[in-house]
Parts: C-alpha cells; structure tokens; sequence
C-alpha cells in the first residue's frame, strides 16, 4: 500500500518532469542571483571604495583592470547600480517563469487526478454508488487533490530551494573564512529541530482545531434543520447554551493554535537572532584582528540572515508534508476501487424480441437472495405490470435487465440472446429505464429533458414533456425551458421530478421501457394520460411498469404478481381478480370502500 | 421562491460598514492599542537593527571612517551604545553586546504580544459575532427561514465570520506595520542624507501604484479561481450523486466531456492567477532595485569626497532592498478587506435583521423574553381557540387564508384535510405562532395571543413533525428535549404512554442509546415514536400532529394510532391527517380548499353530503389500502420464515 501511493505520487512528477526540471533549474539560478547581489555590494565597498583585496573572481577583476581599476569604478558606481539593477530584473524573470512553471506543474497534476477521479467514479458500478458516501467522496475528490497539488506545486520546490540555499550559503560561507562559518551554523541543528518538532505540535492543534469547528457546524446545521422543533417546544435557550458549549470549545481550540504560533514564531526568532548577533559580534572581533575585510562581514552578516529563514522553512514543510501522502493514499483508494469490466467481444443485437428470465437467482449480498429461481417471459411489444410489496424484488428485476447487476446464477435472453453477451452502453442506451427516485441535473428543464441525447431539436424536447404530461408546468415555470432545477434552482415536487425523467427516457431510441415505480407520485389522472400517450407513440416498445394502482395494473397486458423473489401470480387482469391473492384482494378495495360507506350511511339512518 | 444569489465582490470600500464592524469589536479596543503598540516597536526594532550593524562596522573595527555619525537616528545609536557601554565601565564592545541583547529581548517579546494579542482578538471576535448571530437566528421567525437555505446561513456563520474576524485582527496589524516601518525607513534616511533619502524615496509613488494595480488584479484572478473551483465541488457532487441515473441514461461520456471543459477551465484560470503573481514581485523588486543602485552610485560617491560613511551607505542599501515589503503590506490589506467586504455585508445583514415576529415590550416586561422567561406571571393554559377574521399572506404576497373563522374547544381534536397548498400547514403554523395573522387576530383563552409571550405558548405545545427530526445524542435526550428538567421516571412513563418502550428496551443500551445524527440509527417509525414521547413530556395542552406520509410495517402503524389516540386525549388538537383511522376519530374535520373551510363536520356527515371530502377519501384513502394490503402481506410472509 506504501509503495503503490509512492508510486502515484512519482508517476504525477514523472508525468510533469520537464516542469519541475525547469522549475527547479529556475530555483538554482535565483538562488545564485540572490546571493551574487550582497557580493556585489561587499565587493563595492571593500575594493573599490576602501582600497582593500578583491573578493571577486579573476575574470571579473580583468575585466574591471581593462576599463580602468577599482579607482575607475568608484569613480562610476553607475556601473555597479546598472549590475545591481540587472541582476535583479534576470532574477525577476527567472522568479517568474518558476512560479509559472511549478504552478503549471501544480496545475497539471490537479487536472489530471480530477479527471481521472470523476471517469473512474462514472465507470464504478452501480452497486458501489448504492453504498457510497457523496460527502467522503466528494471530500476526496476536491480537497485531497488540492492537498497533493499544493504539495507538488510549492512544498516539493520550496524543499529543493531551501535545501540549495542552505548549500549555497554554507559553500561561500566556507569559501571565505572556515572558522567563522563554523560559528554561524553552532545554532542550525537546533533551529532545524524546534522548527520541525514545534510545528509538528502546531500541525496537531490545528487537527484538534477542525475536529472542534467540524462539531460546531455540526450543532448548527442540527438547530438550522431543526428549527421547527426548537420553536415548537420553546427551547432557545437550551439551544444557545448547546451552542455557546461548541463555539466555547472552539474558541479554546483555536486560540490554542494562535498561542502556539506565537511560540514557534517568536522562538525560532529568537534563535535566529541570537545566532545574527553571534556573527555579528565574531565578525567585529574578526575584523577588528584583520582575519576578515569589511566586505566579508557583510557578507557573513546578511548571509546568515539567507541561511537561517530556509532551515526554519525546511522544518515547517517537512512537519506537514505527511499530510499530502495521506491524501494521496485517500485518493488512490477511490482509484483502486473496480470499475465495470471492459468487454470486448460484446455484441449489439436488435432488442425487439422477447424478454425471458431463466431460472435466475441474485442477491445484493452473497447471504440473501432477493431473486429465487425466477422465470418468465415478457413477450415482445406488450405492456406487462409488475405488482409486489417492498422488498419483494420487483426493483431489482428491472436493475437486472439494464445489466446495472449481474444474476448470480441463470440466464437472462432479449430475442434469445444472453444480455450477458450484450455491449453494456448499447443494452442501456436502448432499454429505458425511468428510477422511482429520480436524479435531476442542475441544468434547465430543456438540457434535463434532452440530456440522454447528443443535439435534440426543441421540438422533440417538447414532444417528450407533452407525452410525460410535463409540457404544462414547465411553461408555467418562472423561465419556462430556460429555469434551472437543482441547488441553485427551484425545487420541483416529486411528481415533477418523475414527469421530468420520464420525459427524458422517452427522447432515447427505446426497445425497452422501463418504469420502477415511477408514476408513484403523480396524480391518477397524469398517470392515465401519460401511459395513453406511451400507447399512441411507442406501440412496438415492449413496456414494464411496476406500480400500485390497479388501473395502471388492470390496462396490462399481462400482470407478475411477485413476492419474496418469485413470481407468484401471473395473466391478465380478468384471469387474476377471479384467484384468490394479492392481485383480488388489492382490486377489491374500491368495492370495499363503496360498502363501508353504503354501511355508515345505513348506521345513520338507523 | 426568492432569489438567494450571494455576491462575492463589491466595488467600493464601504467605510461605514467597518466603522459598524469595529464596533462590534469594541470590547477589544485596548487590545487593538496593544497590538498596535507592540506591531510598532516591533517595526522600530526592524528598523534598529541595521543600524546597529552599521554602527559595528563604523565604530567597533579599528581603522574603518570612525567620524561622528551624520543624522539623528544614527547619532541616536551612536548615543545609546555610548551610554550602555558605560554600564561596562566604558567597553563599547560590551556595550554593544548589551544593547543588541535587549534589541532581541524586546523584539522577540513584541513578535509573542502580536501575534499572541492578534489570535485574542481574532478568536474573540469571532466567538462574539458568532454568539450574537446565533441569537439573532434563535429569534428570527420562519418567514426567514423559508427564504434562507440552510447552507448560505451556514456559510454566513463560518466562513464569513471567520473572514470577518481575521481581517479585524490580522489585516490592520499588516497596515499598521506597512506603516510604521515605511515612516520609520524613511525618516531614518531623511535624517542621515536628506537630499539621498528623497532621490531614493521617489520610486515610492510608483511602487505603491503597481502594488495596487497587481493587488486588484491578482484579487479579481483568485476570485475568478474560487468560482470555478466551487463549480467543480458541484460537479463532483452531481457526478456523484447522480452516478446511478448516468448510468442508466448512459452519459457517462457526456459528462465526462463536460466535466473537462470544467476543470480544464480551472486549470487555465490557476495559472493565470499564479503567473500574475509570480509577475507582481519581480517588477516590484527590479524597481526598488533602481533605488539601491542609485543609494548605491550616489552613496559611493559621497563616502570617495568623505561625506558619508560605510556605514551609512549599508544602512541606505538595506533600507531600499526592504522598501517593497510595507508597500506590498499595505496594498495587500486593502484588497483583502475589500474581498472581506462581501463577507461583513453578508454577516452584518444577518445581525441587522429585525424579526417580525416579537413580543412587545409590555409583554416581555410581565411574562419575560425567549431567553429569560418570567414563568411565575404565566397565565394557564386552557386550550380554547378562535381564529377571528383572519387573513394571512406570505412575505412575496402569496395570499393564503382570507376572512377564516373557526371556534376550537379545549380538548377538540380538528383533523385538517385537503390538497396540497390549500393552507392546512398554514392554519397549524398560525396556531403555533410561527407565523402571525397579517389581519383579523387569534385568542388562546380569549386573549389575542399576540398579548402573549411566544414562549408561553410554545412551552405549551405539542408537536411532531411530519419527518420526525431527532437530535444527536441518546434517545433520552431527544424524549427530555421538551422538558429539560424531566427525571428519568417522567421519560419513561411517556415513552411507556406511547408504547415506544419495548423498542427501546430491545436496544443494546435501552434509552442511552446513540440515535446517530439527526436520529439516522433509528427507523422511521421508531423516530416517530420517540417524537410522540417527547412531545408528550411536558403535557402539553396543545397538540400538533402533522401525520407522516411514508409508510411503515403494519406493526409500527397500529402502536403509532394507539399512540396518537393516547396523546390526543383531553388535549386541544390540530392533525394533519393523511390516515382513515385518524381522520375519523377526529371530533371535527375541516376541508380546506383555496385557505376556506370548504366543509366542515363528523366524518359521517362529511362522507353524507358526497363533496369534496367524499371524493378525497375515496381516491386518497384507496391507495393507503393498497400500500396497507402490501405491508401486511410482507409481515406475513416475514413471520411465515
């Protein structure tokens, strides 16, 4: 498990590394320029102003011999200010062309794992999405990547570029004076250490920190959502002091963070700055013997400064950088979850033909079948009802026949054909299926109406609302086509919802409909309208509906009555209501009710 | 529904917006002034200690310029390292060693009081908006509620006020250190070379022009990032959410393609924004670059004619190679709070919001507050109702209930039946008080409530919600809620009352049992039951039941109806019937259609003059059968296992 998030985490820098080579050659070079700008000045000030030896390189030396010695430069500083200025601007570029770049690199990485996430979830079955958690899930998907993506885009080069700077630093440190070197790094190793250590402690507080915000939006979401119930029972207060016990506690959490910030800021400060003044004053005392020029103390002085901030850098980032292989670790687990296998050889035969479960059994979990053994057949073109309790396995009937699930055992044939063989997308694409529950995108009511087809025109849009009897309250809506469902839209009621995605399947080119229970929520009458306009316009498509409702039932041309995964009952409307079951008992209600009332209006009368 | 569109940018500086908002963090005032204090000797330290260096190198080496010292500050340092080094019978290099370990005592200690007095007053200010906007919510009636969506209220109570408090306590800090340092830099340079320190000073005006300029822009480019990573949040949510309906409509692809134009998008947009600012420090920095140089060339030549030293011309380089820093604060506090701006307004509207629904100051000052409740003045409580003349519309002028009249008994249960949007919620709502008649008034007792406390009432109440909505914590907790003061004994015997009991004594932990949050460890119909109990508690005289539409198995369904029976009993109730049983052993039914009572009766009178209800309990009713006939059906075959 280590290796395989190692592995990720390499292949997303292997996949940018021209990048972050790019960038990091960037890094060097700044680093070079940065400290070349104090040399410039140590050198200013020691040769050329104060007659003592070069420190500069020989080349340069010949150089500034060849227009005429220091003298000829003190004489014309310009030239030195003209340097200072250049250097600067190079520097300025290369700055900018590696914050471009590493954030290029950044982007790149974020970009390539979103993508990757949201095809892999599309692609996971659909017995995954039952049991998934969107909030984890989504968690996952957004601040996990940017977790590795800050990481990669500036932590990884912050750790090339302090560690380079340190080496820098160290070499022309040593380069001038080995002993006083030595004696501005006696204080490194522990500014190193508390830098590392304390932040690891500030990194925990801030954990403890989110725990404590996490409960307080949690008690505020429960009194936002529950706000009837605390009304109703007057209990405001009580509410405030629950609150006031959450915000108190984060409070507490959180100012702990700031005091511990405090400590860590002002005591590595400390430590840098006693370790400033110990050049500082070894560097006078240096001089003072004559072991060291001005120039070199300005430039110990101001490169310790340049040492120091990177070490307690290094510290900082390395204590948080566990926190990105966390979340590639997070991520690497929704990446490593099976999606639905790619079938090759899948065929795409014409659907038109009869539907024929054989002695088919499946079960969500291994240890409970919800289907047992069940057989029949649906034949072609006909409208066939499904009536059973929940829990019965008419749902999972209909899952079976989009391939959203795969019995465990038997076989289930369209036209003679195993759907086992059938190309998924093709099977899907041509039997539609409309879900009791059904999900709208947060799009206009046309792009929901149109969305399981490439460019549809306005007027097959408005054929479909008009079949799903779903045309009216469109138009009547505040932008009519043009109003966006969802979130960020209005709320449309379930029958709405269900009008909408009936509408939306029936755009498809269907062979088979499918309704799960999906006129549940409108009224009798739409009910009756739209299964009218389903028999006028799609009279080849074989049609299953499950419902409730026995005149939805009693209009099929053949009714399952189904119970505890088997079929318990089967014919037409005449046959069933002349056998005792289900089907009888469900159709006498209405006679039922009729006599109740013929018997308290004789109550009354007596 | 109204429009609940946030704005995340506002153009101009709203001066009076802060003026309000710093009120708020009036109790922090002296805070502030700390921090202030200790940001500003801070800045002088900053400023001190290349002076300090200056002077090593001026004074502390034998043969290096060693003239007196030109301008004040560095005269100051020469003074002060004088004096100190007297404390070490005259050893300047003690001295120096002294004075430069106070410098670090006292800069090290006002670095811990800023950052320290920083996290006091963001913490702090933060804790009280909150605390104050949490009341302010407890109070605000439903009429709010309905327009605010749970999350923009949640958002407002986090993130801006976290936003909010963070600017107050860190952003002025930033400007007061841009300050400080710029005012001290320059006139330490004024007082040493007045003629190089204003030379030097001129790239001022156009470093703070850029820096302003990049600010705005690189604050507008983030903007434009967060937008569309808040897209891509929703994105991954639709696909996640509505995976089981792509599949069956086969868009896999489809989103895909769209999802990429997304994030895509994002990645164009991230760049954008990180190269603007990659581009604002160079140019920035080459600038004040310009300024060295010239201190430099200038400097130099002045120290060959013996006018200047060392010394000085480091302390000159030095100060230039900062100056961008205080400018680049000082611009960064200003697109800061203006982005935080969004954020005070969306805070400060919710502070400033008035309910409509309050009790007058006569009646707080007899029965007492939401909060402080004066239960010795209460009147009892009978139960006797009237709606008078009453009118309601909501808010956006949707008229609900015209000229309704209705006499309620104590002690009468009213089932309230009819379409949806006929104004049955309504009715219960204006009862309770969640809502207030817009005309005509409403007696409880034969007092117009309104001469009420809210609280008076609502102890009073009794209600379960369509959806049973639990709160975390044990299933003790959640009976006692309406009753905090309840024994153990009181909870039992209510949950005994509504034969919630058993259930619980099945638990693993009987009534310390852990619900889950908002009750998600308990079934429907075990939610249902325990809302009856808690509604019960505190014995109620006015009942509320708004029935449940989803169904439950058949035995769950018979201990709800005894329940119901059990607690509608001697006690003024309203029902939101969706059940025959319920509905008929209601004293009185109301049809409601269009906010009128189209009928009213017995159930048997109502069935009699085959109207409106005739018709709804022969379609509606007929389907509960049905749901009814497949439930038992399912229980039996349970039992035949």
């Amino acid at each position: 498990m280590n290796k395989r998030r190692m592995r990720l985490m390499g292949k997303l820098v292997a996949q940018n590394k021209w990048l972050f080579i790019g960038a990091a050659l960037c890094v060097l070079i700044s680093v070079v320029i940065d400290y070349l700008t104090p040399l410039l000045l140590a050198e200013t000030l020691d040769y050329y102003l104060s007659g003592q030896p070069s420190t500069m390189p020989a080349f340069v030396n010949r150089w500034v011999d060849s227009w005429g010695g220091p003298g000829f430069m003190a004489r014309n500083l310009w030239i030195v200010g003209l340097a200072l200025v250049g250097l600067n601007i190079v520097g300025g570029a290369i700055n900018f062309f590696k914050g471009r770049w590493q954030s290029k690199a950044g982007e790149n990485v974020a970009l390539y794992l979103r993508e990757r996430l949201y095809e892999h979830i599309q692609h996971l079955p659909f017995s995954y999405h039952v049991k998934a958690e969107t909030g984890d899930m989504v968690q996952r998907c957004t601040s996990d990547v940017d977790t590795v993506r800050r990481f990669l885009a500036s932590q990884l080069l912050a750790v090339v570029s302090s560690v380079l700077m340190i080496v820098v630093a160290l070499t022309m440190l040593f380069s001038k004076n080995v002993k006083l070197a030595l004696i501005s790094m006696v204080m490194v190793p522990a500014i190193f250490c508390f830098a590392f250590l304390f932040f690891k402690w500030v990194v925990k507080a801030f954990g403890d920190a989110d725990v404590s915000e996490g409960r307080l939006s949690a008690v505020l979401q429960e009194n936002l959502t529950g706000v009837r119930v605390v009304r109703a029972f007057g209990q405001q207060q009580y509410e405030v002091e629950k609150f006031t016990g959450a915000s108190a506690d984060y409070k507490k959490k959180s100012f702990k963070v700031s005091k511990l910030l405090a400590v860590y800021w002002a005591g590595s400060d400390t430590m840098c700055m006693i370790q400033s003044g110990i050049t500082l004053i070894m560097c006078v005392l240096f001089a003072a013997r004559g072991e060291i020029t001005v120039g070199t103390m300005v430039v110990f002085t101001s490169y310790v400064g340049k040492l120091l901030w990177p070490i307690r850098q290094l510290g900082r980032i390395l204590s948080d950088a566990g926190k990105s292989f966390v979340a590639v670790e997070r991520i690497d687990e929704i990446l490593r979850a099976p999606v639905e296998p790619a079938e090759p050889d899948a065929i795409q035969p014409p659907l038109n033909g009869d539907i024929v479960f054989d002695h088919v059994t499946f079960g969500y979990d291994s240890n409970r079948n919800v289907l047992q053994d069940m057989s029949f057949t649906i034949p072609a073109g006909k409208t066939v009802a499904i009536l059973g309790a929940t829990g019965s396995g008419k749902s999972s009937i209909v899952h079976l026949m989009q391939r959203l699930f795969e019995p465990q055992s038997g076989r289930i044939t369209i036209g003679g054909v195993d759907i086992q063989k059938i190309d998924r997308s093709y099977l899907r694409a041509h039997v539609g299926l409309v879900l009791q529950e059904p999900f709208l995108y947060s799009k206009t009511l046309r792009d929901n109406v149109g969305i399981a087809v490439s460019h549809p025109s306005q007027q097959a849009i408005e054929r479909a609302a008009v079949d799903a009897s779903a045309l009216s309250f469109i138009e009547d809506s505040e932008n009519g086509w043009n109003t966006v469902v969802g979130e960020r839209g209005v709320t449309l009621s379930g029958g709405q919802k269900q009008r909408i995605a009936i509408a939306r399947t029936l755009m498809k080119d269907n062979d088979i409909l499918i309704f799960d229970d999906s006129l549940s929520a409108v009224d009798t009458e739409t009910d009756a309208a739209i299964r009218h306009a389903l028999k006028e316009h799609s009279r080849d498509t074989t049609t299953i509906i499950i419902s409730h409702r026995v005149v939805t039932l009693s209009q099929a041309d053949l009714i399952l009555v189904v119970e505890d995964g088997h079929v318990i009952q089967q014919g037409t409307h005449q046959q069933l209501i002349h056998q005792p079951g289900l089907y009888a008992r469900i159709f006498n209600i209405q006679t039922a009710l009729e006599e109740e009332f013929a018997r308290h209006s004789a109550q009354e009368v007596n | 529904m109204q429009q609940t569109q946030e704005k995340d940018y506002t153009q101009k500086f709203d001066l009076s917006l802060w003026r309000k908002i710093f009120h708020h963090a009036r109790q922090y005032y002296p805070h502030l002034a700390a921090l202030a204090l200790s940001m500003a000797i801070s800045a002088l330290c900053d400023v001190a200690f290349p002076l300090l260096t200056s002077y090593a190198i001026d004074y502390l080496i034998p043969g290096t310029g060693a003239q007196a010292p030109s301008g004040a500050m560095a005269r100051l340092m020469y003074n002060m390292v004088g004096s100190a080094a007297a404390l070490f019978s005259g050893n300047t290099m003690a001295g120096f060693i002294f004075l430069y370990a106070m410098l670090v005592i006292v800069q090290v200690a006002t670095i811990y009081a800023f950052l320290y007095l920083g996290g006091v007053i963001e913490v702090g200010v933060c804790y009280n908006i909150r605390q104050e906007a949490f009341h302010k919510l407890q109070e605000l009636p439903f009429s709010y509620y309905d327009r605010m969506p749970v999350g923009y209220l949640m958002s407002r109570m986090t993130s801006d006020i976290q936003r909010l408090a963070e600017t107050i306590g860190w952003s002025l800090l930033d400007l007061f250190w841009g300050v400080v340092m710029l005012v001290m830099c320059s006139v330490t340079m004024l007082t040493i070379n007045w003629k190089l320190g204003l030379a030097v000073m001129v790239v001022l005006p156009p470093l703070a022009v850029i820096s302003f300029y990049f600010q705005q822009k690189i604050l507008k480019s983030w903007r434009a990032v967060r937008k569309t990573n808040s897209r891509i949040t929703g994105a991954f949510n639709e696909g996640i959410m509505g995976a089981k309906t792509t599949k069956t409509l086969v868009r896999e692809e489809a989103n895909m393609q769209e999802f990429g134009e997304l994030t895509h998008e994002m990645r164009r947009s991230s760049v954008r924004a990180a190269s603007l600012n990659a581009l604002y420090l160079p140019i920035v920095i080459s600038l004040g670059s310009l300024a060295t140089a010239y201190a430099l060339w200038r400097g130099g030549n002045l120290v060959l004619a013996g006018a200047m030293s060392l010394g000085v011309i480091q302390v000159f380089v030095n100060y230039t190679v900062q100056f961008f820093e205080p400018v680049r604060n000082i611009a960064g506090v200003f697109s800061e709070m203006q982005s935080a701006q969004a954020a005070a307004e969306r805070v400060m509207t919710l502070l400033d919001t008035q309910p409509d629904i309050v009790d007058s100051p006569e009646v707080v000052a007899q029965f007492g507050d939401n909060f402080h409740p004066k239960r010795e003045n209460w009147p009892e409580l009978h139960g006797d109702i009237d709606f008078e003349h009453v009118d309601f519309k909501y808010q956006d002028g949707e008229r609900v209930l015209t000229d309704f009249n209705l006499h309620v008994k104590a002690g009468e249960t009213i089932a309230l039946v009819g379409p949806t949007g006929a104004g049955k919620s309504t009715v219960v709502n204006l009862v309770c008080r969640f809502y207030e008649p817009t005309g005509g008034e409403i007696k409880i007792d034969g007092v117009d409530y309104r001469k009420r406390s809210q609280l008076w009432l609502q102890s009073n109440l009794g209600y379960v919600l369509q959806e049973p909505r639990l709160f975390s914590g044990t299933i003790r907790d959640n009976i006692r809620y309406s009753k905090l003061d309840a024994t153990d004994e009181e909870i039992r015997r209510a949950a005994q009352l509504v034969n919630a009991e058993p259930f619980i004594l099945k638990m693993e932990k009987g009534y310390d049992t852990d619900v889950g949050e908002g009750g998600s460890r308990l079934s429907t119909g075990e939610k249902q039951l325990i809302s009856f109990a808690r509604a019960i508690l505190s014995n109620p005289r006015i009942f509320i039941l708004d029935e449940a539409t989803s169904s439950v198995d058949t035995e769950t369904e018979v201990m709800i109806q005894q329940a119901i029976s059990q607690v509608l009993t001697g006690r003024t109730s309203f029902i939101i019937a969706h059940r025959l049983s319920t509905v008929r052993s209601a004293d009185r039914i109301l049809v409601i259609e269009d906010g009128k009572i189209k009928e009213q009766g017995t159930h048997q009178q109502l069935l009699r003059m085959k109207g409106s209800y005739y018709k709804l309990y022969m379609s509606q009713f007929e389907e509960e059968r049905a749901q009814e006939i497949l439930s038992a059906r399912l229980a039996d075959s349970k039992t035949d296992n």
